[in-house]
């Protein structure tokens, strides 16, 4: 019997020849990444030792990723003083992936792990984030796990008691049309099987609008898997994964690619033709609340988000500077962008984005999760609507159970800035 | 016996749990006065002392979805509570069989805030009700954490065995 693409890597991560859906494993971990939440996994961390007589010493410091992002700069002397805990065992311990609050390698995490050539086809990649999910773009078996869980991979190296998931085979066939981009695709596929329709499940992608896909667009639809429920989303790595680790990343061997058992045997196999997709919305306060773009065009907005670890790259900034350029924010609206990390930050000021969108009102903030979680900068008013390229629209996830948020690609956000309403980036049709 | 505290409808995200907004707060020891903070009755409630260990959160479907933040757990594990939901989001369940939350997955359950409930090895009797529903248990794989009292405990034995 073939295997799919998280069997193939759980035997890797094993040392076995083959396992099956529903086999319990404990695979070796690759890739183990934190955030601000570090500070509780050091607190878990210390606890396993107590008592112990032991010192506490990480498995493999190499293979730690810490990255502040979610609360940066700080916002309270509570994440100030947690951040500062954090460096200092990072120093004590000799963890090299650290990415502090700077402007040349700083950033979101989901965005670090990647333009470092941290994450290779095959890996087991585990985070304190659910957004883990990313991370399936270039071939790995990426997920999210609590701090405690966290804490026992550092003392061991190693996940325990992983059920190996069963998967579903989504295959994206034809070409997007203008202005319909993979955040089209990841929320109309969320639509259609619901919030919990890959509960416990991996979501492996296939078909042409994938393999013409470049990694960017691929780390969207990954980190959006997790909105389905799905302990995963992955890509069968390719030429394109070589190109990204190689020109982006910077990643000097050439990596090995693979892909499923052409036996594999999935739970659950779906179609879509993008090439008939339209620009999606997901409406308050679920994710899977998706509708078409003229169910809900021309309503009231007041603030609009560009960023995040889904929609906060190069191509999304690009997106919405060349629908803004030489035009102006309608002044109902503040439009708030946050590029996903320092290098693509200096990357729009060097293509001139960020100039074309500040003059044409928005608001550049500095690198990070910003009003992505709602903690921190761009907390919206009562009553007030926001729309955003983020990922979550939960009931008060923008800092206020008061306020809406609706979530769209980067060509709808831009298109309704001008208007102050949400609009189809396609035009009146 | 045990009584019906809150009951919520499907997908309870985390940020409903515990908003976001209170993430810097990690400690378990300090994270349960945030718990439902924008269910402001209920937290008020909790945080008087006016609920008593071992009471029930009953749920929908999906409980616990989203953000992989430990406080949505830890913030009803201090306080004891019990959630029995039709199902839970992956991480948070997760999450709760590490820390010792009890969790409960009932497909079928019926209850209602106020309904008495004993919940035996298999079974979720609503004596309100006068109905009884299936446990669905949990994979052994994961019962041998809450055996051992949680994923600390049993890493820490994990870590011990390596040493010797
Ligand atoms: S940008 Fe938002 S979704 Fe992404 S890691 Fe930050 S808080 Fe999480």
């Amino acid at each position: 019997m073939g295997m799919t693409m998280v069997e193939k890597i759980l035997a890797r991560a094993t040392g076995q020849a083959a396992v099956k859906a529903g086999d319990v494993v404990e695979p070796k971990v690759d890739l183990a990444m934190s955030h601000e939440n570090a500070a509780l996994v050091l607190n878990q961390f210390l606890e396993i030792y107590k008592g112990t007589g032991l010192e506490a010493k990480v498995w493999d410091p190499s293979k730690i990723a810490i990255i502040f992002d979610h609360r940066v700069p700080a916002e309270s002397s509570k994440t100030a003083t947690n951040q500062k805990k954090v460096r200092e065992f990072v120093a004590a311990q000799g963890i090299t992936k650290f990415h502090d609050i700077r402007g040349d390698e700083g950033g979101i995490c989901h965005q670090i792990l990647p333009e470092n050539g941290y994450v290779r086809p095959g890996y087991v990649v585990v985070g304190t984030d659910s957004h883990t999910t990313s991370h399936g773009a270039l071939g790995a078996f990426a997920f999210g796990i609590g701090a405690t869980e966290m804490a026992s991979v550092w003392a061991l190296g190693s996940v325990l008691n992983v059920e190996v998931p069963g998967t579903i085979k989504v295959v994206a066939k034809g070409k997007f049309p203008a202005y319909v981009l993979p955040k089209d695709l990841i929320l109309y596929l969320i639509g259609k099987i619901s919030a919990e329709g890959a509960n416990f499940k991996v979501i492996e992608y296939h078909g042409e609008a994938i393999e013409k896909m470049d990694t960017s667009g691929r780390l969207t639809i990954c980190n959006m898997s997790v909105e389905a429920g799905a302990t995963s989303g992955i890509v069968p790595p390719d030429a394109e994964t070589r190109r990204y680790l190689k020109e982006v990343a910077g990643v000097r061997e050439t990596v090995a690619v693979f892909g499923p058992d052409p036996d594999a045997v999935y739970d659950q196999e779906i179609e879509i033709d993008v090439s008939k997709l339209e620009p999606q919305i997901a409406c308050p306060h679920t994710v899977d609340n998706v509708k078409p773009i003229g169910e809900v065009a021309g309503k009231p907005i007041q603030q609009i988000v560009i960023g995040s670890c889904t929609n906060g790259r190069l191509d999304d900034i690009e997106v919405a500077a060349k629908m803004l350029k030489g035009k102006k924010v309608a002044r109902s609206v503040r439009m708030l962008v946050f590029p996903a990390s320092g290098r693509i930050f200096r990357e729009a000021m060097a293509k001139g984005y960020i100039t074309t969108l500040m003059e044409a009102g928005a608001l550049v903030a500095n690198s990070g999760c910003g009003p992505c979680l709602g903690v921190h900068q761009g907390a919206l008013g009562d009553g007030e609507t926001a729309l955003s390229t983020t990922n979550r629209n939960f009931k008060g996830r923008m800092g206020n159970p008061n306020s809406e948020v609706y979530l769209c690609s980067p060509a709808v956000a831009a298109a309704s800035a001008l208007t102050g309403v949400i609009t189809d980036p396609r035009g009146d049709r | 016996m045990t009584n019906v505290v809150l009951k919520l409808g499907d997908d309870i995200s985390t940020d409903i749990i515990y908003p976001g907004r209170f993430m810097a707060t990690v400690l378990p020891t300090e994270t349960p006065q945030y718990a439902f903070a924008d269910h402001t009755e209920f937290n008020a409630r909790l945080k008087k002392g006016e609920i008593p260990a071992g009471s029930v959160i009953v749920a929908g479907k999906n409980f616990g979805c989203g953000s992989s933040r430990e406080q949505a757990a830890s913030c009803l594990k201090g306080p004891d509570l019990v959630v029995v939901a039709k199902h839970f989001a992956r991480i948070f369940l997760q999450n709760s069989i590490n820390l010792g939350l009890r969790t409960v997955i009932c497909p079928e359950i019926e209850a209602e805030e106020g309904d008495e409930l004993e919940i035996t090895a298999d079974k979720v009797i609503n004596k309100t009700k006068g109905k009884s529903f299936d446990i669905v248990p949990l994979p052994k794989a994961r019962q041998a954490i809450i055996d051992a009292g949680g994923l600390i405990p049993y890493t820490r034995q994990r870590v011990l065995e390596g040493k010797k």
